[in-house]
């Protein structure tokens, strides 16, 4: 399992690798920390004409605050916020999440746009991105557009970025005051990929709830405040809406039941926890 | 850095285990078949080639890597460290090294030499993990032998014994 032929060019900056990729044409690609798309290409399932790595561009390796999000430069490893000092109080959703994201073997490199642009169904960050309606950020050599969350991952493996444009930044909303937060999913080992994962904001008025892994993207659905069997209700409706399907690790009918179950934990657990 | 093409062989310079090495790497090959194949370590094992398993885990500038999941020329560079760099030069084992041969945290050694360097770079950031945490980071690796439990033992008493 090797990757087919291609060329490299490690780049130091947003602004070359975007230049790179107005040249490169459709075959060029963007490699950050390669967990998601290394894979790929030693299954030749990806075969670009030339790889841009951006790991070493210290200009896109940051997290900071912009008015009301956490914005996170392209080269940002997932270690690196799961270990900046705000996570817990401004990105408690995130904070929830981490501990299912990958390994720590995995998020040592991983980065989290290069996560948004793998757009996996499963995946963790993309969910949360979608669950609280965050934001990225896409360059090309002719400007910048911002595409939210819902905008931006169209499928499985699918975003809406086009030839000639790269993630540059990922924004997540900081917590909001009386708003609580919950994440939890089922896989078959801690750290592989969510059968079903669920991600839920509640306030005083309404619940958000984000399920990944049954859908072919993240999927989100907001109630008003709900309880007891008017919940059960909801979350049934929800569990069929998102049409899941049989595969070797789960049947269709189990993801809709940790629909159910995990769904009803999850909201309950985020509505405890409102502050 | 000027783009490097696809068939041609690029010089690649690296500190590994602290001396410095030089091989030839096409812009598709994987880490670890540089660090086998040009440079001629030995425990730097493939197991998936596709990330999952954990046997080629290596340190790259102090940060545990895939190198399976990692290209030759991304190395151009680097620091890396591989579970040569553990025993002594006389051969003498590392004191993890030991607390695996004393807990049976081994049995066939191939998904170890990737698990001892995660370790390595993990016990930095968390010198005294509980059996949980352990366990987590652990199922970063596969092991079909061990079933976990020894090396879980073997990191756990040395932890408690290291000086603090």
């Amino acid at each position: 399992m090797k990757p087919k032929a291609f060329d490299y060019l490690k780049v130091s900056s947003g602004e070359e690798a975007v230049a790179a990729l107005a040249q490169g044409g459709e075959d060029a690609r963007i490699i950050a920390g390669g967990l998601s798309l290394m894979p790929i290409l030693n299954f030749r399932l990806a075969e670009p004409s030339i790889l841009i790595d951006i790991s070493k561009a210290d200009s896109l390796k940051y997290i900071r605050e912009v008015g009301k999000f956490v914005e996170i430069g392209a080269a940002t490893r997932q270690a690196d916020l799961m270990r900046w000092d705000g996570t817990e109080s401004k990105l408690p959703l995130l904070a929830a999440a981490f501990p299912f994201i990958g390994h720590y073997q995995t998020r040592a490199k991983g980065t989290v746009c290069g996560s948004l642009a793998h757009a996996d169904p499963s995946s963790e960050l993309p969910l949360c991105l979608a669950v609280l309606g965050g934001e990225v950020d896409l360059q090309s050599t002719g400007g910048k557009r911002t595409l939210s969350a819902d905008e931006f991952q169209t499928g499985m493996l699918s975003t809406a970025k086009q030839t000639g444009e790269m993630v540059v930044a990922a924004r997540y909303p900081t917590a909001k005051a009386g708003e609580g937060y919950a994440f939890t999913e089922m896989a078959q080992r801690r750290g592989d990929f969510a059968i079903v994962a669920l991600a839920a904001v509640a306030n005083a008025d309404k619940i958000r709830l984000g399920i990944g892994g049954v859908a072919d993207c993240p999927t989100v659905r907001e109630w008003d405040i709900l309880e007891g069997s008017a919940l059960d209700d909801a979350l049934n409706e929800f569990a069929w809406d998102l049409g899941g399907y049989d595969d070797i690790h789960a049947t269709a009918r189990y993801r809709r039941e940790l629909v159910r179950r995990l769904g009803r934990r999850v909201v309950e657990e985020a509505k405890s926890c409102r502050n | 850095m000027p783009q490097l093409n696809k068939g041609a062989h690029h010089p690649v310079t690296l500190t590994l285990n602290g001396d410095e090495v030089t091989g030839h790497a096409e812009p598709r090959m994987l880490l670890s078949d540089f660090l086998t194949h040009e440079i001629g370590i030995t425990s730097c094992h493939v197991g998936c080639e596709h990330g999952v398993c954990g046997a080629c885990t290596v340190l790259v500038d102090g940060t545990v890597m895939r190198a399976c999941l990692t290209l030759a020329v991304q190395a151009d560079g680097t620091e890396v460290e591989t579970a040569e760099n553990l025993a002594s030069d006389d051969g003498e084992l590392s004191g993890l090294q030991q607390a695996f041969k004393k807990h049976h945290g081994l049995q066939c050694g191939y998904c170890t030499p990737g698990i001892l360097m995660s370790l390595t770079a993990y016990l930095k950031e968390n010198p005294k993990p509980t059996e949980e945490e352990l366990r987590d980071m652990l199922s970063g690796h596969l092991c079909r032998c061990t079933g976990y439990v020894g090396m879980v033992k073997a990191v756990l008493d040395y932890c408690e014994n290291q000086e603090t």
